[in-house]
């Protein structure tokens, strides 16, 4: 028995994995959530602006990490309509202009919202920070159309938004580089503005720090930040539904991490007991 | 003159940059080299899709093991550049259900394997052979645990969780306290690196990134 745990086949350990995913999914546990300051401080930000505000949001990932930040873009976005508040969106990253045009269309059919009146997709532009940059002196400069090659000039929402200094709140939803660091170093701590993220659990330690500092002023870390948002938002969106999956995924690898240790320490202890 | 040229528009170019950094009023001089830096990404999109076309060319020339995974890749190249540019890319285009249903599934999926990999990696590494090993292993356990509603769950059956509840040990002391202070010496140590390279490149020292082995 002990030999079998020392040498257990890794395909017992995917097996346990995907149960643990799907069970919960199929078999909601119904895990009561808290939610956190970071995600707190996102939420207040956006309730308190005034109508006819503009926010910034900035698609920095692709189809691999929608999972964890599609939720929080949509979370957003839809806080952002219900609030009336219009929202411009960009990307840094190549297929973040599609994965704004996906969550924008689901978004404002829900809200009747028209596009370039409510809302704006400028696309992706390469450059990353220096392309950040440059938008100091004007959107249009580097976006001199929008994804669907539309002048700015005919869109209405961008006759008023001309650069940073018209949007109130800059949110980076970031999968890594470029991303909330890049929007950071330049958007915040050169041209001043107010900077939220949203972020992949993963690259979450590392913008603690500037959360810490206030260069951020709120972060939604993985999904459990944009289930947070969406319990705050009052949706029950796929963040919110994916958390007992993850509950439940993290709980099998902590057992099985414990159970590894014991397997260890049992052989350390039969081993130097036999010399 | 094949490196001096490039080298004196290095310096010339990165000496402007920093001096318009403390002396706004020559912003205007920024604005030019921010406009050509972006014309020259774009091209480097351009150089990348070429390299990849023939490295795979040549992969699929050699008919070298797997061949058949670059003629894939060289196929869903010219589709969805050719979809894209031509039928662009608005929701119901050819390019956009593409995009959704089958590069983002496969996508997400790609990704979705690192739970499988890491619940097996754990398994067979993650071990607290000293005292540093267990401090990281009893660390992630906190935050793997305290990350998740599950967590919350369980810490509220003990005693002490009101008068100290787990958001505070996770949020203001592992990742506002023991997280930050590493991030921070990390992120402080990386960026006296890129100062010093950046002055090297700027100063003719290092020239690696002019290529020719030297």
């Amino acid at each position: 028995m002990f030999e079998k745990l020392q040498n257990l086949d890794r395909r017992w350990i995917f097996l346990f994995v995907l149960l643990s995913v799907i069970i919960p999914l199929l078999f909601p546990l119904g895990l009561k959530l808290h939610t956190s300051p970071p995600v707190e401080d996102i939420y207040n930000y956006i309730e308190n602006l005034p109508e006819e505000s503009v926010i910034l949001v900035s698609f920095d990932y692709g189809p691999s990490t929608e999972i964890e930040l599609n939720p929080a873009a949509k979370a957003v976005v839809r806080h952002a309509f219900r609030k009336k508040i219009k929202v411009v969106t960009m990307a840094l990253w190549p297929m973040g202009a599609q994965m704004s045009q996906n969550v924008m269309k689901e978004v404002a059919e829900e809200f009747d919202a028209e596009y370039g009146r409510d809302y704006v997709n400028l696309g992706y532009k390469a450059g990353g920070s220096v392309l950040l940059l440059s938008l100091k002196s004007g959107f249009a400069q580097q976006f001199p159309t929008d994804v669907n090659n539309v002048p700015l000039s005919d869109l209405p929402l961008m006759n008023k938004v001309k650069d940073y200094n018209n949007c109130a709140l800059v949110v980076s939803l970031s999968a890594g580089v470029p991303g909330i660091r890049e929007y950071v170093l330049i958007v915040n701590t050169q041209f001043g503005k107010t900077m939220a993220g949203a972020c992949t659990a993963v690259t979450a330690p590392e913008m603690y720090t500037f959360l810490n500092s206030g260069q951020l002023m709120g972060l939604m870390g993985g999904l459990k930040g944009a289930a947070e948002y969406e319990k705050l938002v009052g949706i029950e969106g796929n963040a919110r539904k994916g958390m007992d999956a993850q509950s439940v995924v993290h709980l099998v690898i902590v057992l099985f991490i414990i159970l590894s240790n014991i397997i260890y320490f049992v052989g350390e202890y039969r081993r130097k007991r036999m010399e | 003159m094949r490196r001096e040229i490039p080298m004196a528009i290095t310096t010339i170019t990165g000496v402007i940059m920093i001096v318009v950094f403390f002396v706004p009023m020559w912003g205007h001089w920024s604005d030019i080299f921010l406009k050509w830096f972006t014309v020259i990404a774009g091209f480097a999109l351009v150089l990348g899709a070429g390299s990849l076309l023939l490295v795979n060319l040549n992969k699929i020339s050699r008919k070298a093991s797997g061949w058949g995974y670059n003629v894939i890749l060289i196929l869903g190249l010219f589709v969805m550049a050719g979809l894209g540019i031509f039928q662009g890319i608005k929701p119901g285009t050819p390019y956009d259900f593409i995009f959704r249903y089958i590069f983002t599934p496969l996508s997400a999926t790609m990704f979705s394997l690192l739970a499988f990999y890491i619940a097996s990696a754990a398994f067979r590494a993650f071990k607290a052979k000293s005292p540093e090993a267990a401090l990281l292993l009893i660390t992630a356990f906190v935050v793997m645990i305290g990350r998740v509603p599950i967590g919350e769950v369980m810490w509220n059956w003990l005693p002490w969780a009101k008068a100290l509840p787990l958001t505070t040990i996770i949020e203001d002391w592992v990742m506002g306290c023991f997280n930050t202070a590493g991030q921070r010496a990390i992120m402080l140590g990386a960026s006296i690196g890129i100062i010093s390279t950046s002055l090297k490149i700027l100063l003719g020292i290092e020239r690696s990134y002019l290529g020719g082995g030297e």
